[in-house]
């Protein structure tokens, strides 16, 4: 899932200055997982805000709502009953939820109510880890599955750097080494042999470094 | 007109059992504070972050939890989890520039116990000492 986290509340504060009537949005997605910006979390910062607000000594209205998900027009859409009874909107969902909005809605003022910062899982409660970097490009399948592109400090894609001690990072201490990690699992699933192969040079074109990315599938499009 | 604080306090069947089965005169002759208004919760982790706020919303001056010692929670780990909600209001305070102090966790012994009226009166003097909560109060 994406994995978000919400922004200082005084930032947020900062963005709905002007605003008297505000549409916390929530999403009913990867940060309702992540416990980033989901309903609870639209109730909370709603909360905050209005807090915040009569601290200032200042009138505010906010309406309170969470979609299934900010990342298709057809959800996107639902919005509209709302239309004039907002002078701004702090969405709680990933930064493409924020965009789509953007897009979608040209009149809107729309600002992110979380930094979103990776694709990862839950490592335990309360903890997420980043476990893809999304550069287009999947080497799982020579690497036992796990990723050096993102889980590696450095993306080395030739093994380890050699700074790594005891099995963890030389950068973060508190992050095994992950190709430590890949040569264990080769070796247990006996597929050290692939350890072997040299590693092209990367095209990195399909990471972003491209420009933005899109991906089309004539078979789906109407 | 001296300031009386507007406290809310949230507590757990266990932390308030006996001592509430005084009932209201008893409370006050033990010295229970006739401010601080007494919301009796199964579990203190049953508690929302967004309803603690919402009581500051509602114009309270300070607001407290009273749930079960951390290794002794009736629900395991209920009052562990309202003290970590405790926590994160505290940190909003500080983010909306308002005194954290002005909400606090306690971990009570269970049934009847002179703690219970004695965080009461702590919260009384603690609110008193800071003032009027900087919350206007009322709009949504």
């Amino acid at each position: 899932m994406i994995i978000a986290e919400r922004k200082p509340f005084n930032e947020i504060m900062e963005m709905v200055r002007d605003a008297k009537r505000i549409l916390v949005l929530g999403c009913r997605g990867c940060v309702t997982i992540c416990s980033a910006g989901g309903e609870r979390e639209v109730e909370i910062l709603a909360s905050l805000i209005r807090l915040g607000k009569q601290k200032a000594g200042q009138e505010v209205t906010t309406i309170e709502a969470t979609l299934v998900r900010q990342c298709d027009k057809e959800y996107i859409d639902s919005i509209d009953q709302w239309d004039g009874q907002y002078d701004a909107i702090v969405s709680m969902a990933c930064g493409v939820g924020v965009n789509f909005i953007a897009n979608l809605r040209p009149m809107a003022k729309v600002y992110p109510g979380v930094n979103t910062s990776s694709f990862g899982g839950s490592a335990e409660q309360g903890v997420w880890s980043e476990q893809c970097a999304g550069c287009g490009n999947c080497i799982l399948h020579l690497t036992g599955g796990l990723c050096p592109v993102a889980r590696c400090a450095k993306s080395l894609f030739n093994g380890p750097c050699g700074g790594s001690v005891d099995g963890r990072c030389e950068i973060h201490k508190d992050v095994p080494c992950i190709w430590q990690s890949i040569h264990d699992k080769m070796v247990r699933t006996d597929n050290a042999d692939g350890l072997a192969a040299i590693a092209p040079i990367r095209d990195w074109s399909t990471a972003g470094h491209g420009g933005p990315r899109k991906t089309i599938r004539p078979d789906l499009t109407v | 007109m001296p300031f009386i604080p507007n406290i809310q306090a949230f507590c757990c069947h266990y932390t308030s059992q006996q001592t509430l089965a005084e009932g209201p005169e008893g409370l006050l002759a033990d010295g229970f504070p006739k401010n601080v208004t007494i919301h009796r919760l199964v579990c203190t982790g049953k508690l929302e972050v967004s309803t603690l706020l919402k009581a500051f919303e509602d114009g309270a001056d300070g607001v407290y939890v009273a749930g079960c010692p951390v290794d002794q929670c009736h629900n395991l780990m209920g009052s562990q989890r309202a003290a970590k909600r405790v926590g994160a209001i505290k940190k909003a305070l500080a983010e909306l520039g308002v005194e954290p102090e002005r909400i606090e966790m306690y971990h009570l012994e269970r049934g009847f116990h002179p703690e219970f009226v004695k965080v009461a009166q702590e919260m009384h003097e603690r609110i008193t000492t800071l003032g009027p909560s900087p919350f206007q109060g009322g709009t949504k």
